[in-house]
């Protein structure tokens, strides 16, 4: 029943052998031995200090969800981090091999990389920044978030959470796998049907795609399934429906997307799976095979994916509006209705990819007007955005000049996204570099709501606030690296540069080129300010602690229990009165009351079982990768195995008694007195640093 | 809007001292249906892949469905497995009265029938493959197989289950774990057998009329 293999296989190994290790890689061997030493060091600094117990308890086994969601925005900003060094080589590339007369390095006859191993780079590229940097860093605040904005304990199933982390894990250590053992796919982030057919990409790079991205849509199916069920299940007595705050409503959203599309994505992987290990035809040139199948079941997740990791970036963008307007948010009930109205949407335009496959005017004219049509809810939330700012007491923290900078780039990449909707512009730019430029644009909005709310919400889970200074320093940086970056790619896609060349013929193209790679140097100036603000953070820590509500103009729930956040959530939980509850509180003076007495809480405990099973479905995903038939088996049996034991295990959690939630409270309380007495990082008129604070009086009357 | 609020802050109640928690079998259940919505899912995908497949030149002049399924050999699963769905709800019976032979007995007719079931797909996959029609046939016979064991993958981890709740059930009774996981599993077999439907109706009588 399998598929003959085009070179060795054995039946303990299967396709691994010592060739397939790139020792001998002029740009890959150095960096093993880089990420080696790395983590030589890493291993070696725990050790010193002892800390092996404490990750142990406090971090692997944990089922909180704050624990779980940083470490989400973790494997997030490291993968970012990686992707960002893949688009640098790309561009490092293209400025490179720019014209006939360019030169060649490491056997690449221009530039610095061969077209296998750029093709492997840019689809590499891709992938992780849509499945491994956007959407654990959104995972990753909606775990931390949404829990607390309903006022719930934990998820709905803590373990569940874990095991969606560990999963999504393994996806990222497989495709770091792929770097220094054997080669990754080079058929682009979505895939070429039939070029990823067994015949024409024999090697393990496609096969290392599919599992990659089957652990990442389990993981997220997994998660999503959680947040829903938080947000229907577990709210505090008193929040209606409409009381809800905005971001969980943008994740429940979000994630009824995701757990009805990402089943799409994992049944056309697994069709491809299919035809390169069973030999069957799906996907084939012959035997029957539909090539426009696959791009279609891609594109049925793709287009409804690229909605999944926005609408939480809309959501984060309407919690830091309002709060530095220090208005309410302007249009909630329409804010809620655009957002399923683009869920919905989103399900009917996937044909939008590929007009050029040429189904004809009517079916284009359907996708196309259907595209269009989410302009009109994506448009009222730009209105919404614009109205909560008028007028309002604006503050350009640098949290909101994030968010306006993602205002900003929505605009251009909604524009372009709606020129793109029209067939007949569609069939002149499609697979040109305005493509890229436009999704690009789109998907920033996407990084930038993610550091805005990297410093919105950093105080609240962490206790102390960033360094605003630095923080605009790297913004600044980021956006004249996107202006430098993509106004030149939009020009280029005008002039008919096609996407994915790794060498670029016409010469002409060159001042554009070196345009670009002046603004990713600028990106990397603001890698380097991101560390120097984490440092100046860290180190400031003290100084900059916060009390729970960190900006003073604080709206939603989360706001009202500690900074840090206890791992108990709320000491009582909440009774929910008022939309925005916390600014209601506080308009009312309400916000410093307390409950009258406690009561025993109950939570979940620890467990190291999640982390096993995640471990082994990387040991299955890289035995099938390598097509190890007895790993699989074993693998798949152990998973099995743990399943069952778990559950006959159960968890009956524990108990917090009452004396000591008291106890701990009044710790926290007294903290929180300390910073008040203290000198408070913002005192009301704002600080006379230079674009620090620009309050403005309000003249209206109303 | 919510300038004005509607609550007086005076008598609002800010705390929920009684502390109603939530129902955990029921949110547990919540999130298993939420599972089978998206397992629901990758079976309307797989439909919509057997729709595209299932042209005639799909079976690449190749055997096509009319010439090779048996609907009345496979009606004979579908009896077996509708008669393992009706045997677990009486199963479910027993719980209510909290009966634990009562339950026992009913799954584990569930479990024998879901075995014939299982047998007899087992059967007719080979009799194809000795007929020459497997899954490297053609993207129609693809389609088909991938679809038809798609849905018997899931009769095999639903019997895993079930002989797992048995263990279960004798060891631990009815606790909250197992109550949930029971009223989950149920939920499970039903819609194997909704599904099974479909795949009976387009895969199998379609497929021998056309
Ligand atoms: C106003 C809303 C939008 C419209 C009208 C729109 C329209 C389009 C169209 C027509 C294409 C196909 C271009 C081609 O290949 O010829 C496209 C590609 C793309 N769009 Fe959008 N888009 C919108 C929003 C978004 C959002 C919110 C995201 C992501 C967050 C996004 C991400 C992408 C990606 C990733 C691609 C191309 C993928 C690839 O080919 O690799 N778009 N968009
Ligand atoms: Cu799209």
């Amino acid at each position: 029943m399998l598929v003959p293999l085009a070179g060795g296989w054995n039946p303990l190994l299967g396709r691994l052998a010592l060739d397939q290790i790139p020792y001998n890689n002029p740009i890959l061997a150095p960096l093993f031995v880089v990420v080696a030493l790395g983590a030589l060091a890493l291993i070696a600094l725990i050790t010193y200090y002892h800390k092996w117990g404490y990750l142990w308890k406090e971090w692997l086994t944990t089922v909180d969800h704050k624990k779980l969601g940083v470490m989400y925005i973790i494997i997030g900003l490291v993968m970012l981090f990686r992707g960002f060094v893949d688009g640098l080589m790309i561009r490092t590339q293209q400025v490179w091999a720019n014209g006939p007369d360019s030169s060649g390095v490491f056997g690449a006859v221009h530039g610095y990389l061969t077209p296998f191993h750029f093709g492997q780079v840019y689809s590499a590229h891709g992938l992780i920044m849509i499945l491994l940097a956007a959407t654990p860093l959104l995972v990753g605040f909606m775990n931390i978030i949404v829990p607390i904005q309903v006022g719930a304990r934990d998820m709905a199933y803590p373990y569940l959470n874990a095991l969606g982390l560990w999963i999504t894990a393994a996806g990222a250590a497989l495709i770091m796998a792929s770097l220094f053992i054997g080669d990754f796919s080079h058929n682009g982030w979505f895939g070429y049907a039939p070029l990823f057919e067994i015949q024409y990409s024999p090697g393990v790079g496609v096969d290392y795609w599919i599992w990659t991205l089957e652990l990442l849509a389990l993981g997220t199916s997994l998660g999503g399934i959680n947040i829903i069920a938080t947000i229907v299940k577990m709210r505090a007595p008193g929040m209606s429906w409409f009381k809800l705050p905005i971001f969980t409503w943008a994740s429940l959203s979000a994630n009824i997307i995701a757990l009805t599309s990402f089943p799409a994505l994992q049944l056309a992987l697994a069709l491809v799976a299919s035809d390169r290990y069973l030999g069957s035809h799906f996907f084939t040139a012959g035997l029957g095979g539909n090539l426009m199948l696959y791009t279609n079941l891609f594109w049925i997740w793709g287009h409804p994916e690229v909605y999944f990791v926005i609408l939480p970036a809309f959501g984060m963008m309407s919690e830091i509006f309002p709060v530095f307007s220090e208005k309410p948010l302007f249009g909630y009930i329409t804010m809620v209705a655009a957002s399923f109205a683009i869920a919905g949407v989103s399900w009917l335009v996937w044909l939008h990819h590929f007009f050029t496959m040429g189904a004809g005017p009517e079916v284009n004219s359907f996708f196309s007007i259907a595209t269009m049509l989410v302009g009109i809810p994506t448009g009222v939330k730009v209105f919404n955005w614009a109205f909560t700012m008028y007028r309002g007491r604006l503050t350009f923290s640098a949290a909101m000049l994030w968010a306006i900078g993602a205002l900003f780039l929505l605009l251009v990449g909604g524009l372009t996204g709606m020129m793109l909707a029209i067939p007949a512009i569609n069939y002149m730019v499609h697979n040109s570099v305005f493509v890229v430029a436009h999704f690009h644009s789109m998907l920033l909005v996407i990084v930038y709501a993610v550091f805005g709310s990297v410093i919105f919400w950093f105080p609240k889970v962490f206790g102390f606030k960033l360094d605003e200074y630095w923080a605009k320093v790297m913004f600044w940086l980021f956006s004249a690296g996107t202006v430098g970056v993509f106004v030149p790619m939009y020009m280029l896609g005008f002039m008919g540069e096609t996407r994915r060349l790794d060498y670029v013929f016409n010469t002409a193209w060159h001042p554009y080129l070196v345009a670009e790679e002046i603004g990713i140097f600028l990106y990397c100036l603001s890698v380097v300010a991101f560390f120097v603000l984490l440092y100046v953070s860290i180190r400031d820590r003290v100084k900059n602690q916060v009390g729970q509500d960190a900006w003073g103009t604080s709206r939603s729930l989360e706001w009202l229990t500690h900074s840090p956040v206890p791992f108990y959530n709320f000491a009582v939980i909440p009774h929910i009165n008022e939309r925005d509850e916390v600014a209601w509180r506080r308009q009312h003076g309400l916000v410093q009351k307390q409950p009258e007495k406690y009561l025993d809480i109950h939570m979940p405990n620890n467990t190291g079982m999640a982390l096993y099973i995640g471990a082994l479905t990387f040991v299955l995903a890289f035995a099938l990768t390598w097509r190890i038939w007895w790993l699989c088996l074993g693998s798949l049996v152990a998973i099995i195995a743990l399943m069952i034991v778990r559950s006959f295990q159960g968890d009956a959690g524990y108990i917090i008694p009452a004396a000591e939630v008291e106890r701990m409270e009044k710790e926290a309380l007294a903290r929180e007195a300390r910073i008040q007495t203290g000198a408070h990082p913002l005192p009301a008129g704002g600080r006379p640093v230079p674009g620090e604070a620009i309050a403005y009086e309000r003249q209206d009357k109303l | 809007m919510s300038a004005h609020s509607s609550t007086d802050p005076k008598t609002a109640v800010l705390w929920d001292t009684h502390d109603h928690g939530h129902d955990v079998i029921s949110t547990r259940t919540f999130g298993f249906f939420l599972y089978l919505l998206s397992d629901g899912m990758i079976f309307a995908t797989l439909f919509a892949a057997y729709g595209v497949l299932s042209y005639s030149h799909s079976y690449a002049a190749g055997p096509t469905p009319a010439s090779f399924v048996h609907p009345w050999y496979t009606f004979l699963q579908t009896v077996a497995l509708f008669l393992s769905v009706l045997a677990y709800g009486m199963g479910m019976g027993g719980l209510k009265r909290g009966s634990k032979s009562g339950l026992l007995s009913g799954l584990l007719a569930a479990f024998v029938l879901g075995v014939v079931f299982l047998g007899l797909d087992i059967h007719d996959m080979m009799d194809l493959a000795d007929h020459g029609i497997t899954i490297m046939t053609s993207g129609g016979t693809s389609a088909f197989i991938f679809l038809t064991q798609t849905h018997a993958a899931h009769i095999f981890f639903g019997l895993v289950w079930i002989a797992v709740m048995i263990l279960q059930v004798m060891i631990q009774g009815f606790t909250t774990d197992t109550v949930g996981r029971l009223l989950s599993l149920r939920m499970f077999w039903h819609m194997q057998a909704i599904i099974w439907v479909f795949v009976y109706i387009f895969v199998y009588l379609w497929g021998y009329m056309s």
